[in-house]
């Protein structure tokens, strides 16, 4: 993983970054492979400033394995200006980007413990390099669990990487989803819904939580009322940022820069700040 | 012996775990054991309530349909939990469908014999309703979660 | 350590001359009824005379005495040049990424008061001591050279003395004048400092010129308009998010972002993308933003801080409390600017009593 000081350029001036493969996955979310100049590899959990010239910049979590070196994955959700020119590119074309930047989820923490992951709607991404770092290193750790929340069976994220995963004997997967039609046989409700049924033992349970911030906040309530440690819940916190490397401001958090200090933060932090209306 | 199985069954459903002999065997008195193949209907909407179910295997989808949007499913309710709440009061109807995903083996326990029996015995009612609450809040609380359409596009 | 001298206005200029020959002097002129920081030939260009008359949401300048440095602060602060408020950050054209060149500004700024040094160091901490550094802003803070003004003279909205910074500069300069009869009293404070100083024509300070300047600057303390208590702030902002003050001061504030422009410290700078209308060529740019604007917090869907009350809670706790998580030093200076050039005189030094429960 790069660290700040080896970096040998300006952390603000982007490379350009090619892209080698396009996937849709469901509507209005895209997933690039890129390969760009210098890139030395992240941990689970950073992100790069992703940028269109003349658009705009925009920061977007990696979404592939921390083993895989050579290329950089982003899935991309078509919601404002500059994601939805991004998600217009086509292979051989460039980007800006940089990074990798933010504090990785600490899953070496997690080792010989069981480990749940929760995520809901597009927060897959962000934790998918989680569920790579498990699988590459199954042994090192418990029970893993993974709990998904999408809007409808049709949104949900990287099914069949899920289904694949599902097949495996040493990785329990829930996915429900807010509403359905009749045909979906799988849970609805929302994500919280699913974790009186996961196996887990609260006393040695790491858990990490990706999703929009309501969701992170029932879903960390249900896993302290369960008996799991406000310290060994991680959330994967989203503001404006801007610069990526906590010069700019925007993405102030009481006293945190997510970009920076961020954007993975346990719970015992976050909870008092997330109890705030508009900080 | 049959009374005896049962009432192991409904005092070892999450919903009456710990209730005490005395009333499992009251209530155990309106159960009886059911089963409903994978597309059956429990219930539908509109009926009567005329008993609640405690799911011990398989899933149940609560399901509400609308011109135009067809039928949808809001909720599902799978082992361990309790399917129908609306017997607890008047009028007494069922508001939505209730169908097996899969094969389900529930509790079947009878409306108006749990209702007479909780209103002859109070502290048996309170009881009851205590047990219900939860699930009461619980489900209001995650329609309100789904009702903010989280994982929407923002417009 | 070289003994502190004393020079006279010739000499001051020699300095700015000599000082001019490979940089670029900046200091206080009279501009549109205002004393801001322009670049200087000598010391005719500053405001002789010239005192500024402040209090919340006022500020005018007036004749009186000949001190060349009787006024206190004016509307800019030295940001303007370390930190600017549009820097370009690199350019696209053609296929390919150039980097802006790094700054190669070298400023020698004259008149820089202790509220303002200590400003100065804040912004040093923000933009050199983490992780990440502002290549521009490191490259020309270490090409800056500082001559420093010990203030003789306090205006109503300043509170320097409150925070430890002034009115007597700190340790940072590399030369600091206090203005006496007859002269000014310089003291060094770098060797580049006493190297300058060395080369103009000055005399020994004797007793009674330093008991002057100290006396000058003991007055300007006991002038100050503002007190703040700091003690135990921090932690009384950030204990109080739903402190019905806030409302009363949203209900006041006009959301207009002076306080942020004219602050010395405040630093928050968006990242802009300018097209050219004449050719393909894009560049990025920071430009200054303010945590008063909605659209400063907006992520996908709307902005954490809707609400004016969220927006100045979030200034002024972050300025006098959570600051010091991020920086271990405070925010706020004392400089008092964001008082005086608040439109409607808001007063962070009221508005902090109030929280903590004292009149207001």
């Amino acid at each position: 993983m790069a660290h700040p000081a080896d970096m040998k350029t300006d952390p603000m001036v982007p490379v350009l970054a090619q892209i080698t493969r396009k996937h849709m996955e469901i509507p209005g979310v895209v997933t690039f492979e890129v390969e760009a100049p210098g890139w030395t590899g992240f941990g689970p959990g950073q992100f790069n400033m992703l940028s269109l010239f003349g658009v705009g910049e925009i920061a977007i979590s990696i979404s592939g394995s921390c083993h895989d070196t050579d290329r950089i994955v982003h899935t991309i959700r078509d919601v404002g200006a500059v994601s939805h020119a991004l998600t217009m590119l086509e292979e051989g074309d460039t980007m800006g980007l940089r990074g990798p930047f933010g504090a990785p989820w600490p899953v070496a923490g997690a080792k010989g413990r069981d480990v749940i992951v929760a995520a809901g709607g597009l927060g897959l991404a962000p934790v998918r390099p989680i569920l790579y770092h498990l699988l590459a290193n199954r042994g090192d750790y418990g029970k893993v669990t993974l709990l998904y929340g999408a809007r409808r069976p049709e949104e949900i994220l990287f099914e069949q990487e899920l289904g694949q995963w599902r097949s495996q004997l040493d990785l329990d997967i829930e996915v429900t989803v807010d509403h359905a039609a009749p045909d979906w046989h799988g849970h609805v409700g929302v994500v919280t819904t699913l974790f009186p049924s996961a196996d887990f033992d609260p006393d040695n349970t790491t858990a990490f939580l990706c999703g929009p911030e309501i969701m992170m906040r029932f879903a960390a309530n249900a896993l302290t009322d369960a008996g799991v440690g406000t310290r060994d819940i991680f959330l994967s916190m989203e503001r404006n940022m801007q610069c990526g490397i906590g010069l700019c401001g925007h993405c102030q958090l009481g006293p945190h820069f997510v970009c920076k200090d961020g954007p993975v933060f346990d719970w015992a932090t976050m909870r008092p700040l997330m109890s705030v209306k508009e900080l | 012996m049959a009374i005896d199985g049962l009432e192991k069954i409904v005092g070892g459903h999450a919903l009456f775990a710990g209730l005490g002999d005395a009333f499992l065997s009251t209530v155990s008195g309106c159960a009886k054991n059911v089963r409903f193949a994978a597309g059956d209907y429990l219930f539908h909407e509109g009926d009567d309530a005329a008993a609640l179910y405690l799911i011990r295997e398989g899933h149940v989808g609560l399901e509400i349909a609308a011109a135009g949007h067809g039928r949808m499913t809001f909720q599902s309710a799978g082992p361990q939990s309790v399917v129908g709440l609306s017997w607890l009061v008047p009028p007494y109807r069922w508001t939505y469908d209730a169908r097996a995903v899969k094969d389900v083996r529930a509790i079947a326990l009878d409306a108006t014999c749990l209702r007479r029996k909780c209103d002859a015995d109070p502290a048996l009612g309170y009881e009851v309703m205590k047990r219900f609450m939860p699930t009461i809040v619980e489900r209001l609380h995650n329609t309100r979660l789904q009702m903010l359409d989280v994982y929407g596009t923002p417009s | 350590m070289t003994l502190p001298v004393v020079i006279d206005i010739k000499a001051l200029d020699q300095l700015v001359q000599t000082l001019a020959k490979d940089r670029q002097v900046m200091g206080p002129v009279r501009r549109d009824g205002a004393v801001v920081y322009e670049e200087i030939q000598g010391v005719d260009d500053l405001p002789r005379g010239w005192i500024d008359e402040q209090e919340g949401g006022h500020y005018r300048l007036k004749r009186e005495g000949d001190k060349l440095f009787g006024y206190t602060v004016g509307p800019s602060s030295w940001k303007r040049f370390l930190h600017p408020p549009k820097q370009t950050l690199w350019r696209a054209g053609g296929g390919g990424i150039t980097p802006e060149p790094i700054a190669e500004d070298r400023f020698a700024f004259l008149g820089v008061r202790g509220c303002e040094l200590a400003a100065i160091q804040v912004q040093d901490k923000v933009f050199m001591d983490g992780p990440y550094r502002d290549p521009h802003y490191a490259a020309r803070r270490e090409n800056l050279f500082i001559v420093a003004v010990n203030c003789t003279r306090a205006g109503a909205t300043c509170f320097c003395a409150s925070m430890d910074t002034g009115p007597k500069v700190n340790p940072g300069y590399d030369i600091a004048l206090t203005e006496i009869d007859g002269g000014l009293l310089a003291e060094v404070g770098s060797d580049a400092g006493g190297a300058a100083l060395a080369a103009l024509t000055s005399r020994p300070a004797t007793e009674a010129d330093l008991a002057a300047a100290a006396q000058g600057i003991k007055d300007a303390e006991g002038q100050m308009g503002r007190k703040l208590n700091t003690d135990g702030l921090a932690d009384i902002l950030k204990d109080n998010p739903d402190h019905p003050r806030w409302s009363v001061v949203a209900d006041a504030c006009l959301n207009c972002a002076n306080c942020t422009m004219v602050c010395p410290t405040c630093f928050c700078t968006t990242v802009d993308e300018v097209s050219a209308l004449d050719s393909d060529e894009v560049s990025r740019e920071n430009r200054w933003a303010s945590c008063f604007t909605t659209e400063f917090s907006y992520v996908h869907g709307g902005a954490v801080r809707p609400g004016a009350k969220a927006r100045y809670r979030q200034w002024m706790t972050h300025k006098l409390g959570t600051w010091w998580d991020q920086f271990d030093s405070s925010g706020c200076t004392g400089c008092g600017r964001c008082i005086t050039w608040c439109p409607v005189g808001i007063d962070i030094t009221e508005e902090a009593a109030a929280i903590r429960g004292e009149g207001g």
